[in-house]
């Protein structure tokens, strides 16, 4: 008897240690996390609901802010939202099946194969700001390298003010962000395609199936988790789409190029409505999540 | 297989590549260029006279040697925040056993999926409520808890491949949780240091939204804002503004170059695990 409760309390001793351990291990990453990210969350999601300029202390107005962002023209959130859906259809149907086909042939080993993925990969790494410089002084209507090319192979009718035309800002946007991510894309695929194991694949061959077949029969199915994350990449990043957007166009021409993530800046530096600026915040993350899980059951739909 | 089919394969490598190292080129024959040769015949050809000039006054005009240093300080104390956090957390979530680890694992991979976006409208109030706005940790402490999670992702996948034995034979010998930690643990965990260190760099030295929103002041602007506020003050000489690219740049094509398959892997262990 007496020893039972001397182990219990010695047991208990050893289980308030270990709770004291573990939370010690992660005090400094819950600290960070929960300042930075959840608290700031909980707090958009009541700010969302404040008509608040972000120094006083703001009126609750319930819904009001969703109403407003859903039905009125001067914040133009369905015009953003509608350039954001754009580039996730282009990264996916354009961007996305590109990588693909990068990733099956790299798969196959071709000569250089490392070679090639070394320089594939490297846009990714730079910065989306030198990206944006770089395409500045492609697009330049006076100096810039493709309206100087439609001169050379005289084409002067196709020659445009690139980010500056309502008609092809958009345009000018989608083509460098689905060129930097191809590579970053292809990756994933690749180490996808790297895994399918060399007998499937041989025997596939000794059954007759030609190179294609094996790919679209064999290799794809084995990699469409790997898929499935990509595309939920590529729709996620695309409705978070800012660095490239503010240096190639700054939302402009007649805001005919905001997103979600400019329309958020614009509320908070030019017309001090940080509630405004919640709501945007809150529906961008529901977003997300929504479009992430979306995805998901579509992919698991399929499988079934 | 025939060789009409292998070639266009072979062509469409070829072009790609192409695409891909183009801009690259561009960028560092037209920082060594005066406006000259850029705007008249010889827009894409090596340099015919190399003007350094241009490097001196993105430096030093342009203010890009302070916005470098910037970002060198500002990125390694996010990494090694990161890092440090992302060890000891991923420590108490897949080696001590106790009630709650999987929803806090859990929790912590929301970040994953959470956008950088969600936290500026209430950062930047409380930020400037605080008189905390233009700081170099204005930038630290966000990098360190947005790269968090990935980091946390990227050691459990390290950490759950060392033997579980190795704990337990240490318990024997007396070692405590925080001895197991330090002297067991962090030694094997070095691998994970440089996949997690890589990923960590390329989010930090590259990001573009908290540093353009969070610091007006130039002292602790970092690369990116410096480059979109150079381009507002060069915007007809174009040999600076190259200069000014490639400095931004090149440290990271130099570690690419020496470290191109730990890049990718690191890339690779972040998503894929996921």
């Amino acid at each position: 008897m007496e020893r039972d409760k001397s182990a219990l309390q010695q047991k208990r001793k050893k289980d308030l240690n270990k709770g004291l351990t573990v939370f010690v291990f992660l005090l400094p990453g819950l600290l960070l996390f929960v300042s930075v990210l959840i608290a700031p969350i909980v707090v958009s999601l009541y700010t969302s609901m404040l008509d608040w300029n972000g120094f006083t202390q703001g009126t609750f107005i319930g819904l009001a802010n969703f109403q407003e962002l859903f039905t009125s023209g001067s914040i133009n959130f369905w015009g953003a939202l509608k350039n954001s859906l754009l580039l996730a259809l282009f990264s996916v149907f354009i961007q996305l099946p590109l990588a693909l086909l990068l990733a099956l042939i790299l798969g196959r080993k071709p000569k250089g194969e490392r070679a090639y993925l070394t320089i594939f990969f490297m846009p990714v790494l730079i910065s989306t700001v030198v990206i944006g410089q770089l395409w500045l002084k492609i697009y330049n209507p006076d100096y810039g390298l493709l309206n100087r090319f439609l001169e050379l192979v005289h084409l002067e009718g196709w020659k445009h003010i690139w980010v500056g035309e309502e008609e092809t800002a958009l345009g000018s946007i989608i083509v460098p962000t689905i060129w930097q991510y191809v590579g970053y894309h292809m990756l994933l695929m690749y180490a996808g395609v790297k895994g399918v194991s060399t007998d499937l694949r041989e025997a596939a061959m000794l059954d007759g199936a030609t190179k294609w077949q094996t790919d679209r029969y064999i290799v794809i199915p084995i990699i469409k988790p790997i898929i499935r994350v990509s595309v939920i990449f590529a729709v996620t990043g695309s409705l978070k789409s800012y660095d490239l957007i503010r240096i190639l166009t700054n939302g402009g021409p007649f805001e005919s190029t905001e997103v979600p993530s400019t329309l958020i800046e614009n509320m908070l530096f030019l017309r001090n409505r940080y509630g405004m600026g919640s709501t945007i915040t809150v529906m961008l993350i529901a977003l997300c999540f929504a479009f992430a899980l979306l995805i998901s059951a579509a992919f698991k739909e399929k499988d079934n | 297989m025939n060789g009409k089919k292998k070639s266009l394969i072979h062509i469409l490598l070829v072009l790609w590549s192409i695409t891909n190292i183009f801009p690259i080129y561009f960028m560092l024959t037209f920082s060594l260029k005066n406006n000259e040769e850029i705007f008249g015949e010889n827009v894409l050809g090596l340099p015919r006279h190399w003007i350094w000039a241009n490097y001196e006054s993105a430096l030093n005009t342009g203010n890009m040697a302070l916005y470098f240093v910037n970002s060198l300080f500002v990125t390694a104390a996010a990494i090694g925040i990161s890092i440090i956090a992302a060890m000891m957390a991923t420590y108490a979530l897949t080696r001590i056993k106790w009630k709650m680890s999987k929803l806090t694992n859990a929790m912590f991979m929301l970040g994953l999926t959470i956008p950088l976006q969600a936290s500026i409208v209430p950062l930047y109030v409380v930020l400037s409520k605080l008189h905390w706005l233009n700081k170099y940790t204005t930038l630290i402490v966000p990098y360190s808890a947005f790269t968090l999670s990935m980091s946390i992702l990227i050691c459990t996948g390290f950490m759950v491949d060392i033997p579980y034995d190795l704990d337990e034979a240490a318990t024997i010998d007396g070692c405590g949780l925080y001895g197991i930690f330090f002297k067991i643990i962090m030694p094997l965990m070095k691998p994970a240091l440089s996949t997690v260190g890589i990923y960590a760099y390329l989010q930090c030295w590259n990001e573009f939204m908290f540093a353009n929103c969070f610091i007006s002041d130039s002292k602790h602007r970092t690369l990116p804002v410096g480059i979109k506020e150079l381009s507002g003050t060069y915007t007809t000489e174009w040999g600076p503004i190259g200069a000014a690219l490639v400095i931004a740049t090149f440290p990271t094509l130099i570690a690419y170059v020496a470290l191109s398959s730990k890049i990718r892997d690191s890339f690779i262990a972040g998503a894929v695990k996921g």
